[in-house]
């Protein structure tokens, strides 16, 4: 019982994330939009890494590569990059604080962006403007209310079993 | 070295995750490359797109409801004052089409009189936007009507300013449309007033697009309209594409650049045309409107 609520929060978090970044914003905030999907996708990883790792995210990648009409295998690529950091120092991020796991998630958010540059330059492709460089800050803001509103689903989901 | 002992089990753990790592890299770079070159990646990408279509309709509701909202929820003085202004723009629309009729009429004799091929009526269909927003490097826009709506590869889209840009990928409930403004855009143009033909590219930028390779000698100025030239037969003759704001020469100076504004509002609108079929038949009967 506990699994199949499980296995229900895990996809319809990813899910949501991508409707999210999806949503229409006014011009003048569309820079700011936070990488939803990374935030989601990073709690998984952390919290419940038998379910989440590389495979995930690569899959998760692709399918918001299709939604946002980016460059097939963009999205996989940095996701995939992340969640390896992430699994790499996952012992110690856990026992963290949370203002200091936000530390960590918008440094790997920037390192992110980082990437995202270098995948675009490497292609030709337009890079996105300076502002866009902001969106890692409130990502940072971001991680502590992402990570109390999944652990509450996740756990409520236990505790209705 | 005892700082670096660890198990063996721990250390193979890391080999293979560091493998897997870079299967994934490997396969995420082929497919970076392979859907930058186009091709059949690109074809099967627009198959996938029906997957993730569910996700669109559900991220385009508030959109939509936002929209129905300001629809039900205006206030009486509102409404009152919007149909008025409305109804001003449709006198002066009108007034304008009438001048036009009479143009056309003329045009129509004159060709007969040359004995071209005339060119038929506009059929166009209108096709809501669905509002949500796509990866900003990109300037594409999501259409709410898809192969069930009769929607075509290729279709190009206009709205009241002019030319927006073309149908790229067709699933059956919605489209995508490539906008001028994408890097990746092209379209063959003439200048309405001296006819030279110049092809005006996408910048990323919304609100830009850029002219290359104009010949210093080319009779081009500031202010000039820019109309489809109908060469490369994607796009039909006679659609406002933009106006030069500036022109300056380009890095080798043997070259002019021009920049183009595009007469189409490339901002979110609300709905968008359709351009159903290229009028390229004869048809003596059609007034173009």
């Amino acid at each position: 019982m506990s699994r199949a609520h499980r296995a229900w929060v895990l996809p319809a978090s990813l899910l949501l994330a991508i409707v999210l970044g999806l949503l229409p914003l006014p011009q003048v905030l569309q820079p700011l939009r936070p990488y939803w999907l990374a935030l989601v996708l990073a709690y998984w990883v952390l919290e419940a890494p038998e379910h989440a790792g590389l495979g995930l995210a690569f899959i998760a990648g692709l399918l918001a590569d299709l939604a946002f009409g980016s460059q097939l295998g963009e999205q996989a690529l940095r996701l995939v990059v992340m969640t390896f950091i992430l699994q790499r120092f996952r012992a110690r991020l856990r026992f963290f604080p949370v203002w200091q796991q936000s530390l960590a998630i918008g440094a790997l958010l920037l390192n992110d962006r980082v990437i995202g540059m270098a995948v675009h330059l490497a292609l030709g492709v337009q890079p996105l403007p300076w502002s866009y460089w902001f969106a890692p800050l409130l990502g940072m803001v971001l991680w502590g209310p992402v990570y109390v509103a999944l652990d509450t689903m996740r756990m409520g989901a236990w505790r209705k079993r | 070295m005892p700082t670096y002992a660890s198990s063996p089990a721990f250390r193979g753990g890391d080999l293979v995750g560091t493998l897997r790592l870079l299967a994934y890299l490997a396969i995420s770079v082929a497919l970076l490359v392979l859907d930058h070159r186009g091709g059949w990646l690109s074809q099967a990408r627009t198959k996938a797109d029906v997957i993730v279509q569910p996700l669109w309709t559900v991220a385009g509701l508030p959109g939509r409801a936002v929209r129905s909202l300001h629809d039900s929820a205006g206030t009486r003085t509102q409404l009152v004052a919007e149909n008025e202004r409305l109804r001003n723009e449709l006198v002066v629309t009108q007034a304008r089409l009438t001048r036009l009729q009479a143009a056309a009429v003329e045009n129509n004799r004159l060709r007969g009189l040359l004995g071209a091929v005339e060119r038929g009526g506009l059929d166009v269909q209108l096709a809501p936007i669905l509002s949500i927003d796509l990866d900003p490097t990109r300037q594409r826009l999501v259409l709410d009507a898809g192969s069930n709506d009769g929607v075509r590869q290729g279709q190009v889209v206009l709205d009241a300013g002019g030319l927006v840009g073309q149908v790229i990928e067709v699933t059956p409930g919605h489209s995508i449309a490539l906008l001028l403004t994408d890097p990746d855009h092209a379209v063959p143009v003439a200048s309405a007033r001296s006819g030279v033909r110049l092809v005006v590219y996408g910048t990323g930028d919304s609100g830009r697009l850029t002219a290359t390779n104009i010949p210093l000698s080319a009779d081009v100025q500031v202010g000039d309209a820019l109309v489809t030239s109908g060469l490369g037969e994607r796009f039909p003759a006679g659609f406002v594409v933009g106006e030069i704001v500036a022109l300056q020469p380009d890095d080798s100076r043997a070259f002019l650049v021009g920049d183009v504004r595009p007469a189409a509002q490339l901002d979110r609108g609300r709905d968008v045309l359709l351009l159903r079929a290229a009028p390229a038949r004869p048809a003596a009967t059609e007034t173009v409107p």
